[in-house]
């Protein structure tokens, strides 16, 4: 009877997703207020029956349903609660419905939040909105409907992999794809604007806090999801430039790059063009994003034909959605005017050149991504594209990225004075100079590019607190007043400062595990002694641990440091009968100055009987990866609080609410 | 996904990686192995280097690769001995050919494409040395005709 409900409420919201992907637009081209208005109570609806669909499904998962084909495929009755819950969204029909229920969510917030939005902007928005919702809904019931009853019902189901049984796992893709939808958003208010045929500062503004939220999902769904390989997988490894991370990252990068461009756009009124095709490219990186990971197109081109009606689907969808926006942004972009004028060296040419590289790294990771696809469907040929090509094009382009970065913050608007912003940055050339130089002393026998991405960062980090200090005068007038200043400041300045910090901070981190980290591999027996980074440890042997649904061997290794006791390290081999799998559960000892990381497992030869391998590395400020990510996240969370963006929200042709110190 | 899903089961129940008892006692050969086998795919798993992935494919190609570089192969020479195994798919680093000139060359046009939109948006832009665009010959034309006819007296 619940899923019935579930089916019955999904039908429903797809036809009020018709009636509000009509009616709204529909009344805003012949100006009427009544059918402009209705998107507010279809907008709404729509969301409470997807919920309703959503919780029909959450249910059957919670008490093992097992006459739902879904159910008996993704959960098992053995499951611990949490990921049963979790599984509501681990399958391809799951995760569909749970994409949909954040679009709805978001529309709804534009819908009833938004009320300072022209009525006919809001109209034609929700109106866009309901277009995607309308085309996933369909796509949902008619190819992949996650309430399909099975008869006669399985005992159990079959899904228990207790790999995926993790918490951080379960988080990772809602946060994901509170990221993807939330551009969902962006996305309809740059179509409803190009309709409307008109974009300007205010636009802007109402956009940037909508683009805000969904980059810092993304930044926390990715985070999130290099933490879960960091721990989970066993080899201390975080990113591999796996296409299915790739398909994440570049709505990250062009959304940064999006993020940017509407600072200019709100504060200037230019870049107009540009910040509308970004949101339109991002969510169509998004919409990929969803599809190319769900359709198995990235295992093989020939996945993809194995369902060949979700594929035609699908790629209906990303044609009509991509290719739709497009158009109409080829028709209505050239007739919008250029905006302000600027000099090269000023605050829009700095975000200018942001927004050149970022839109150029994305360029290369589509590329590399998507080539080998490409090549095996017109030729047949394999090849791989992996990390040597992602770091030989991708690194190159992100660090000259991070000098502007440095010196971005401290450009005026219009026209800069370079040789005034360069006397203001002589001591962090200084000292970042010296770092270059001890780091090198250090490092003599690392890499190059290590040693150069390190001062770089060095030169972020302090540029970034530099123009910190300089904008409540630090120093330079009294403590209260600066401490005054420090509150009266923009919150969005202090999330840029947050933020680009973070990005610095994790750079220390990507190159400090990746260019100098050690690593140990044996056979191991009860007192086998290893040293590794200055660390003397011990192997005492295994002691057997009864899980709740697991048996674990846990080893015990004893860690000293110059004669004394530091920590105990205890690396599990978990082995999960009634799943018929293991999972190594790695130990990690983490320090700011890095993690001691060891895992054990079974010997692959099997003459080694007796004897644990033991895999032990020390990589080098690695936790500054994740410290520097959540730094990213409270950086736009804290920007997302600004007073502006709250209260302050304009009505057109009003000038800019006044703001006591210049911000950004 | 659900390919994903089987192999990262397939993951879980084997041993992890490159193991002790094919570590080469040579250690500046055996950085060579580690530095090869992370380049090298492991062609039954889900993209995954043979030097993490944990399948027995993997762990004969680890081995087969320390037992060419024992033998005095170079490293370009283990390369092309996977490749006519395996064929181009083996290697993460995609080789010149005519096949990839696309794929290397696109940062390259993509780059000169974008810098040429910047400089061209920058022209466009441009604020000009008194901070005011300057007025085209046309417009000079206008303006220096009605400031002659405001001199002259005559209006607007």
């Amino acid at each position: 009877m619940i899923p019935e409900i579930g089916q019955f409420a999904l039908t429903l919201a797809l036809m009020t997703a018709v009636v509000q992907g009509i009616l709204p637009i529909w009344g805003a081209a012949r100006n009427n207020a009544v059918w402009m208005r209705s998107a507010t109570p279809t907008a709404a609806l729509q969301c409470i029956l997807i919920a309703i669909a959503f919780g029909a499904l959450m249910r059957s998962f919670v008490v093992s349903d097992f006459t739902v084909v879904n159910v008996v495929e993704n959960s098992h009755s053995l499951k611990p609660m949490l990921f049963k819950v979790a599984g509501t969204w681990g399958s391809h029909e799951g995760s569909l419905l749970l994409w949909t229920l954040i679009l709805a969510v978001f529309g709804a917030a534009v819908a009833l939040l938004g009320q300072n939005i022209p009525t006919s902007l809001k109209a034609r928005t929700l109106s866009v909105q309901a277009w995607i919702s309308t085309g996933f809904l369909s796509f949902m019931l008619f190819t992949s409907n996650p309430f399909d009853r099975i008869f006669p019902a399985p005992l159990d189901g079959n899904d228990l992999n207790p790999l995926l049984q993790d918490v951080g796992l379960a988080m990772h893709p809602p946060l994901l794809y509170i990221g993807y939808v939330g551009f969902s958003i962006v996305f309809s208010f740059a179509v409803a604007a190009l309709i409307e045929g008109r974009v300007d500062p205010a636009w802007a503004r109402w956009v940037r806090p909508w683009t805000l939220a969904a980059w810092v999902a993304l930044t926390g769904g990715i985070a999130l999801g290099s933490w879960w390989a960091y721990y989970e997988l066993g080899w201390g490894g975080w990113w591999f430039w796996d296409p299915v991370e790739n398909v994440s990252f570049m709505p990250w990068l062009l959304g940064t790059a999006l993020l940017h461009s509407a600072v200019v756009t709100e504060k200037r009124g230019a870049f107009k063009s540009w910040t509308i095709l970004l949101a339109i490219l991002t969510f169509s990186l998004s919409l990929l994003g969803t599809f190319i990971v769900r359709s198995g197109l990235l295992t093989s081109v020939h996945a993809f034909a194995v369902d060949p009606e979700r594929g035609a689907y699908i790629l209906g969808l990303l044609v009509l959605s991509i290719g739709g926006s497009l158009t109409l942004y080829a028709i209505r972009a050239p007739k919008m005017d250029p905006g302000g004028l600027f000099a090269p060296v000023s605050r829009e040419g700095g975000l200018l050149i942001n927004n050149l590289l970022l839109a150029l790294a994305t360029a290369t990771v589509l590329f590399g991504t998507l080539y080998p696809l490409f090549l095996e469907a017109i030729t047949g040929d394999k090849i791989s594209v992996g990390p040597p090509f992602f770091n030989a094009s991708f690194i190159p382009i992100m660090l000259p990225l991070v000098i502007v970065m440095g010196v971005g913050p401290f450009l005026s608007w219009k026209r800069a004075d370079l040789p005034g912003v360069f006397d203001r940055l002589k001591w962090v050339i200084f000292i970042t100079l010296i770092s270059l130089l001890v780091v090198w002393y250090m490092q003599t026998k690392g890499p190059a590019l290590a040693v150069l991405a390190m001062a770089i960062a060095v030169w972020l980090l302090l540029a970034t607190l530099r123009e910190w200090s300089l904008r409540i005068k630090l120093g330079q007038v009294s403590f209260s007043e600066s401490r005054d200043r420090l509150r009266r400041v923009p919150r969005s300045s202090h999330g840029m400062t947050l933020a680009h910090a973070g990005l610095a901070v994790c750079i220390f981190g990507f190159v400090g595990s990746s260019a100098w980290k050690s690593e140990e591999v044996l056979f191991v027996e009860p007192g086998t002694q290893i040293e590794i980074a200055g660390f003397d440890v011990t192997f005492e042997g295994t002691e057997r641990v009864q899980g709740p649904n697991y048996v674990a061997a846990v080893g015990v290794l004893r860690v000293m440091r110059n004669g004394r006791d530091v920590t105990v390290l205890r690396p599990e081999r978990r082995t999960y009968p009634v799943a018929q799998s293991q999972t190594t559960e790695a130990a990690i000892r983490s320090t700011p100055a890095g993690d001691l990381y060891a895992s054990i497992t079974e010997p692959a030869n099997e003459d080694a009987t007796g004897k644990w391998t033991l895999r032990i590395l020390y990589e080098p400020l690695v936790g500054l990866v994740w410290l520097g990510s959540l730094m990213l996240v409270l950086g736009g969370l804290t920007s997302l609080t600004d007073r502006r963006l709250r209260v302050g929200s304009p009505k057109r042709k009003t000038p800019v609410a006044t703001a006591p110190i210049a911000g950004e | 996904m659900i390919r994903l899903f089987i192999i990262l089961i397939f993951m879980a129940t084997s041993a992890a990686a490159v193991e002790p008892d094919e570590i080469l006692s040579d250690p500046a050969l055996e950085f060579r192995a580690r530095d090869i086998s992370a380049n090298l795919r492991c062609v039954v798993c889900q993209n995954e280097p043979i030097d993490t992935s944990n399948s027995g494919v993997a762990r004969d190609l680890r081995l087969l690769v320390r037992e060419r570089l024992v033998a005095g192969d170079t490293d370009e020479q283990v390369y092309d001995y996977m490749v006519s195994r395996y064929g181009d798919y083996v290697l993460f680093n995609p080789p010149w050919k005519s096949t990839t000139y696309a794929l290397w060359l696109a940062p390259f046009v993509i780059a000169l494409l974008g810098g040429f939109c910047v400089i061209m948006v920058f022209r466009r832009s441009n604020v000009g040395p008194e901070g005011v665009a300057t007025l085209t010959a046309d417009e000079e034309d206008i303006f220096a005709d009605v400031t002659k006819r405001n001199t002259d007296g005559t209006t607007l």
